[in-house]
């Protein structure tokens, strides 16, 4: 199989995050970047697949801060080649960006074959237009699933599980070439030491690539980012037992649980 | 006339979800504003029945082909789009959810119309949509604005009551005949959760239970308030380690990290091994005896008081709810 | 007497001395060049500089074999035995290089009469150790020993050297006349027994009885290699090869290591020879098992079985290499959940009578299932947490210093700023929220005491101690080169530079392994910073603290620094009585957060914890209401461990420094949260 993985720089939401003085986008002063969850796991899928199957392990990123490291921890993992699209990724949303993958497969060096999988994180903590994988493969005109949580292989074509709510599962089968969007992959990521990871950096290159789009449309009409207010303790809900029982099932009620 | 609002009922295996609900009341928010039509659209072929609960919308389009029983965003994006066109509706919700998940894009790339993700608020600001969604885990929240109300919502599970959503009055239905192509994903069956214990990180309301909770006996209230509520129990260390319920259901670092929507704690104090595998629930309620427990520092929601006085009061009123 | 004078069915008794003889150590040389042929196939550890020091270690628990009697009984046995076994090995080399050469003008050793008269109470002496040992292995054997044919059969070996020694003496007495002799009493003493008996008799049955102990001590010798009584050959130089005996055991490091050793060893053939040199040195004594607290809290790991497994894997798939079935040396011969288990506590080392390091072998199966990719979830989160945000609790490197908010002084930059002292806080003390009001106690205590301190600020990283035990050793070289760069920034104010360490773990890993020393750098635990400060005066302590306190040893600051003093004299200088809890100093129990375990998963095997089983001991001492510690992770460790033993209101778990604020009255701390 040829196997894509697209991985996509977040903002680390450990670090504190702060909008900047435009109001329309996030100061830059703590912001580090780290590689989105899901992205994590399709790769791994991506990794069992090529074990079981053979085939290469591609990964593919848009230009961002720390996204090196990512595409060297990626390759001490067992990824095959490292790509990196000299677009700036953290300007894009995700129907840009998938409009720079497609220019990718349709032109670029990712030619796809009748054994191309593309595998990309389901969703993304900052995907306020929607996700990457459902944008390209209806770009490129594969079939697409997202939320996935297994993948394998059986007479040619993918059986795939995507998760429903309460660990209910869905099975699918798909034909070659697809774009999945992967939530779990069927084992947790694995880890990669520090050493192993270094050696890469002294051996492995990743190869930059130059993918022609025109500069996208912005499709959203940002009027502005702020904090929401948070309370930084618990809002208390008073009263009698019986009254306290009343306002946590108004709460419960508002999360929608009833 | 302000052009429709459409809503992408989703069912699953014959049931509405609650998602429906809260789009409908909101898109009837909307509606208020601006005076337009809610249309809401149903799939699949055993979905004719389910018509009736859709009260809140002025007219159901119902595409009942078998092909379209499967959840797959491709098909239902393309009966959507069908209708779309067909109602001229140039706002459509969608839900946030696994089910619904990569039909938006679907859409909005066959469409070209904008799309809006993680919609927690709403408003209508003249002529445009404004919509609020949180980022970042909920770090941060992005105001959107939709010029003209054109454009493709999602909206996040319980951001929007779904009492506004919920109508007595059978709806106008229209069925649109549509031959959707065999999907290029084919679904082949559902895969029930394994047998064996509850998993609780894929659950979405837990009720946790510290050493408050004082007896083994009392960890039943709370398994029965689980399932009252759809969830399961699960537990700080030192109740497991009581051997009152499994390993499986421990809770913190030493056990599992959880992420349900909403998270009870029952005689929890909130130690820091504990908080680690709770911190990225979306709602944690907190019931302790001790104003002063750490958990509150953390909480959204606190009560002190005897959580053995709440729990069966609050297990009535849940089951009476629930119907 | 000529004993070899003999002709047994026609072959002369010198032929088949020698003929023995030859066979004997043939056989033996044979084995012990095939093992020593092993320990050439493991990696390079320089282990031979220092000789003197090494000398002098060797020959203090070589000879005296102080570690022995830390139990007592089995102790004077096993001295006794070993002594015994060293006189009689002189004399049977002397008997047989007299016997195997009849011209040399020399006696045999038992016509010496001093000689004689030692081998006669040592025979005894030996005899009655014996019984004792049967006696407990048939009437009372402890749970822990197993009665293994090995033992029973060298045990019989003994016993047989032994009475041919004293019924030969008693022969010879008789065969000469039978007169009594003050030089070999227990002779004279049997040679009673047999009063009519023909001299002539007497003398073949003297002959007999030669034979019969050259015979018995030649097999001995070719059964030696073969049992775990190799370890009387192998452990002197396992005891002189020992790290203790030149360099601190806290140190991983390898020292001239020939093979990059960061993915540990998969085979046996990738430890070092000295860890391999392991096996062969082990008794079997079991000491290690019995002080293991991995063990004792129902983990499926016993350090004596790390060593005796791979020895055995070693010498099977070594020296017999027909066999191709071989399990795998980590994961099937040493399980991972075994590999996992250890606490890194140095108990089983400190116990060791023959000085084997079991620790590093354990480091080396982990270093080799990491670069595997084989670590547990909650562990693999926490490496990660660590190489990003070079803190275990995955916060923010900015907010390290968040504590220092609410302090009415600023702490200083070091990197800024000049200062005396560089207080590394540690994660714990900087991060765990139980711990925000201990660490602005010490900071006002050290300021109090007019201590010229800075920090790192987010500059600062885990030093990575844990993280090399759990066997992340590029992780750990991360963090350590970031720390010392660092450090390297800081401004010292003079020349008297020294860091002080809140967390032991820390102290560990600063002290020995970054090689600080060499930067005129001195390391200090807050513990001994104190105490120096108390005595110094410069903390002046307002009012006597009263009443029973117990102290609790940290691993890595007791066994693994011999950091024993310093707080017992804080404590002492506060006014407390300290009541010591049995296991204190060495034999301190660890409270299991040791070697990255406080950062596993739970499993079903655990019994009790250590931290649990330890604060009952703390618990039963009379009249003791405190424990006290010196360590952040001991403060989580054990206060939650009061909760789930249920001792709350009958123990409270307070940090020295704590104590140290109450005699001196430094106003309380406002906590911002
Ligand atoms: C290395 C390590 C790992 C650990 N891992 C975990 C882990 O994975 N998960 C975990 O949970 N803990 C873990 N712990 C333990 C943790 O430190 C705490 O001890 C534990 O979480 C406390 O559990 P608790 O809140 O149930 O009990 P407590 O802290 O004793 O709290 C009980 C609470 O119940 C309240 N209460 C009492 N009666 C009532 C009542 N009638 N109604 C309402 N409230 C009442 C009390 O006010 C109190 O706040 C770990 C500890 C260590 C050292
Ligand atoms: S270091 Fe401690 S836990 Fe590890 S094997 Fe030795 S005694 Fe057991
Ligand atoms: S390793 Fe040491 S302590 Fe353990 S059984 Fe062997 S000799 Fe005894």
């Amino acid at each position: 199989m040829n196997l894509y993985v697209l991985l996509k720089m977040v903002p680390d939401t450990v670090e504190e995050l702060n909008v900047a003085a435009d109001g329309k986008s996030l100061d830059t002063e703590f912001l580090r970047f780290k590689v989105s969850d899901p992205d994590e796991h399709a790769l791994e899928q991506a990794l069992i697949l090529k074990e079981k199957h053979g085939g290469t392990v591609t990964v593919v990123a848009l230009e961002a801060p720390e996204v090196d490291e990512v595409l060297f921890t990626a390759l001490a993992k067992g990824a095959d080649r490292a790509l990196k699209i000299t677009t700036d990724q953290t300007r894009l949303g995700a129907f840009a960006a998938a409009q720079v993958y497609a220019a990718f497969f349709k032109a670029g060096p990712g030619q796809i074959t009748p054994e191309t999988l593309i595998l990309a994180g389901s969703q993304a903590i900052d995907d306020l237009e929607g996700e990457l994988a459902a944008y390209l493969a209806e770009t490129l005109g594969l079939p697409y699933l997202g939320v996935v949580c297994n993948v394998a292989r059986a007479n040619g074509k993918l059986i795939v599980l995507k998760e429903f709510a309460g660990g209910l599962r869905g099975q699918f089968e798909i034909g070659l070439p697809a774009v999945l969007g992967v939530q779990s992959a069927e084992k947790p990521p694995r880890y990669v030491p520090v050493a192993k990871v270094r050696a890469v950096m002294k051996s492995a290159k990743i190869e930059t690539v130059e993918v022609g789009v025109s500069e996208p449309a912005v499709r959203l009409q940002l009027e502005r980012l702020y904090k929401p207010e948070v309370a930084g303790r618990a809002q208390m809900l008073e009263g009698t037992p019986e009254e306290i029982a009343e306002k946590i099932v108004e709460v419960l009620a508002k999360q929608g649980i009833l | 006339m302000a052009k429709p609002i459409l809503v992408l009922a989703e069912q699953h295996r014959g049931e509405i979800a609650d998602i429906t609900f809260e789009m409908l009341g909101a898109a009837r928010a909307v509606a208020g504003a601006t005076g337009a039509p809610v249309f809401a659209l149903l799939l699949g072929s055993d979905a004719v029945p389910l018509t009736a609960r859709l009260g809140a919308a002025d007219k159901v389009f119902l595409v009942d082909t078998p092909t379209l029983d499967a959840p797959v965003p491709s098909a239902a994006a393309t009966a959507l789009k069908t209708v779309q066109e067909q109602a001229q509706a140039d706002l459509v919700f969608i839900g946030c959810t696994n089910i619904s998940l990569g039909i938006g894009p679907i859409l909005a790339t066959r469409t070209g119309l904008p799309l809006v993700n993680f919609c927690r608020a709403l408003r209508v600001e003249g002529n445009a949509l404004v919509c609020t969604s949180q980022l970042f885990g909920g770090k941060i929240a992005a105001d959107v604005k939709l010029p003209d109300m054109r454009g493709i919502v999602c909206l996040y599970p319980g951001a929007f009551p779904a009492e506004a959503g919920r109508g007595d009055k059978p709806p106008a239905v229209e069925k649109v005949p549509l031959l959707v192509d065999p999907p290029k994903v084919i679904f082949k069956q559902y895969l029930q959760p394994e047998t064996g214990d509850v998993d609780i990180t894929k659950q979405s309301v837990l009720v946790g239970v510290g050493r408050g909770i004082q007896t083994q006996d009392n960890v039943q209230l709370a398994e029965e308030l689980a399932q009252a509520l759809g969830g399961a129990v699960c537990a700080s260390r030192p109740v497991i380690d009581q051997g009152w319920l499994p390993l499986s259901r421990q809770v913190g670092k030493s056990g599992l990290s959880v992420k349900p929507r909403v998270y009870l704690a029952f005689g929890i104090s909130g130690a820091p091994e504990h908080w680690e595998g709770i911190q990225n629930s979306q709602c944690i309620i907190a019931i302790n005896t001790d104003s002063k427990a750490p958990i509150f520092d953390g909480a959204h929601y606190g009560a002190v008081a005897d959580a053995l006085e709440v729990l069966p009061v609050l297990i009535e009123k849940v089951k009476a709810r629930k119907g | 007497m000529e004993p070899v004078k003999i002709n047994l069915f026609g072959v002369p008794g010198l032929a088949l001395l020698w003929a023995l003889t030859l066979i004997a150590f043939g056989v033996f040389g044979l084995r012990i060049w095939g093992l020593i042929g092993l320990l050439r196939q493991a990696r390079y550890e320089n282990r031979f500089d220092q000789f003197g020091r090494r000398l002098a270690h060797a020959a203090e628990h070589v000879l005296l074999q102080p570690r022995i009697f830390n139990e007592r009984a089995i102790g004077w046995a096993h001295f006794l035995i070993f002594w015994g076994f060293v006189l009689y090995t002189a004399c049977f080399n002397w008997s047989l290089i007299r016997g195997l050469f009849p011209f040399l003008p020399i006696p045999y050793p038992d016509e010496v009469k001093l000689v004689a008269l030692f081998l006669e109470i040592f025979a005894v002496l030996v005899l009655a150790a014996l019984a004792v040992a049967v006696a407990r292995r048939l009437f009372f054997p402890p749970p822990y020993l197993h009665l293994s044919l090995d033992a029973n059969i060298i045990l019989g070996l003994i016993g047989l050297l032994m009475l041919s020694t004293l019924f030969g003496s008693a022969f010879r007495l008789v065969g000469e006349g039978g007169h009594s002799s003050l030089w070999t009493p227990f002779g004279t003493l049997l040679a009673g027994v047999f009063p009519g008996m023909a001299p002539n008799a007497a003398r073949a049955w003297a002959t007999t009885m030669w034979w019969l102990h050259m015979v018995g001590v030649l097999a001995f010798l070719v059964y030696l290699p073969y049992s775990k009584h190799l370890h009387l050959l192998a452990s002197p130089f396992n005891v002189f090869f020992s790290q203790a005996a030149t360099r601190p055991v806290g140190d991983l490091t390898v020292s001239g290591a020939k093979d990059d050793l960061t993915e540990g060893a998969s085979k046996w053939q990738e430890l070092t020879w000295k860890q391999l040199l392991n096996g062969f040195s082990c008794a079997e004594c079991g000491r290690c098992d019995r002080a293991c607290p991995a063990t004792a809290s129902g983990h499926p790991l016993q350090p004596q079985q790390i060593i005796q497994k791979i020895k055995d894997h070693m010498v099977r798939t070594g020296l017999r290499r027909t066999d191709k079935s071989a399990p795998k040396l980590v994961g099937e011969v040493v399980t991972e959940k075994e590999a996992w288990a250890c606490l890194t506590c140095l108990s089983c080392m400190e116990q060791c009578p023959v000085w084997n390091e079991h620790v590093p072998v354990i480091v080396m199966f982990r270093r080799h299932l990491v670069s595997q990719g084989r670590v547990e979830r909650t562990i693999q989160e926490v490496l990660g947490n660590l190489q990003r945000y070079g803190n275990s609790f995955g916060k923010s490197d900015r907010m390290r210093a968040k504590w220092t908010q609410g302090l009415p002084f600023k702490v200083k930059d070091a990197r800024k700023e000049p200062v005396d002292v560089l207080w590394f806080t540690g994660d714990y003390a900087a991060y765990d929220p139980r711990m925000l009001e201990i660490t602005q106690t010490t900071a006002k205590l050290f300021a109090q005491a007019g201590l010229d301190f800075g920090i790192l600020y987010e500059a600062e990283r885990n030093t990575g101690n844990d993280v090399r035990r759990v066997g992340e050793e590029g992780l750990f070289e991360l963090l350590r080169d970031k720390n010392l760069d660092a450090i390297s920034k800081v401004q010292w104010k003079n020349g008297n530079r020294v860091i002080v360490t809140t967390d032991p773990h820390s102290y560990n890993a600063l002290k020995n392994e970054y090689g600080l020393a060499n930067e005129g750098i001195g390391v200090k635990h807050y513990t001994e910073l104190l105490d120096e400060l108390i005595s110094l005066g410069k903390l002046a302590l307002k009012k006597k603290l009263t009443g029973k306190v117990t102290y609790h040893d940290p691993c890595y600051l007791g066994r693994y620094n011999g950091v024993y003093e310093p707080p017992r004299k804080v404590i002492a200088a506060l006014g407390l009585e300290l009541v010591e809890m049995p296991r204190n100093r060495a034999i301190s129990y660890c409270c299991g957060a040791g070697g990255g375990r406080i950062w596993m998963e739970d499993t079903p095997d655990v019994k009790e914890r250590p931290a649990e089983n330890r604060i009952r001991e703390a618990a039963r001492l009379n009249g003791v209401q405190t424990l006290v510690v010196a360590c952040p992770k001991d403060i989580a460790m054990f206060r939650d461990a009061v909760k789930t033993t249920g001792l709350e209101g009958k123990i409270v778990v307070k940090d020295i420094a704590e104590l140290v604020a109450e005699a001196i009255e430094v106003a309380p701390v406002q906590v911002s949260g």
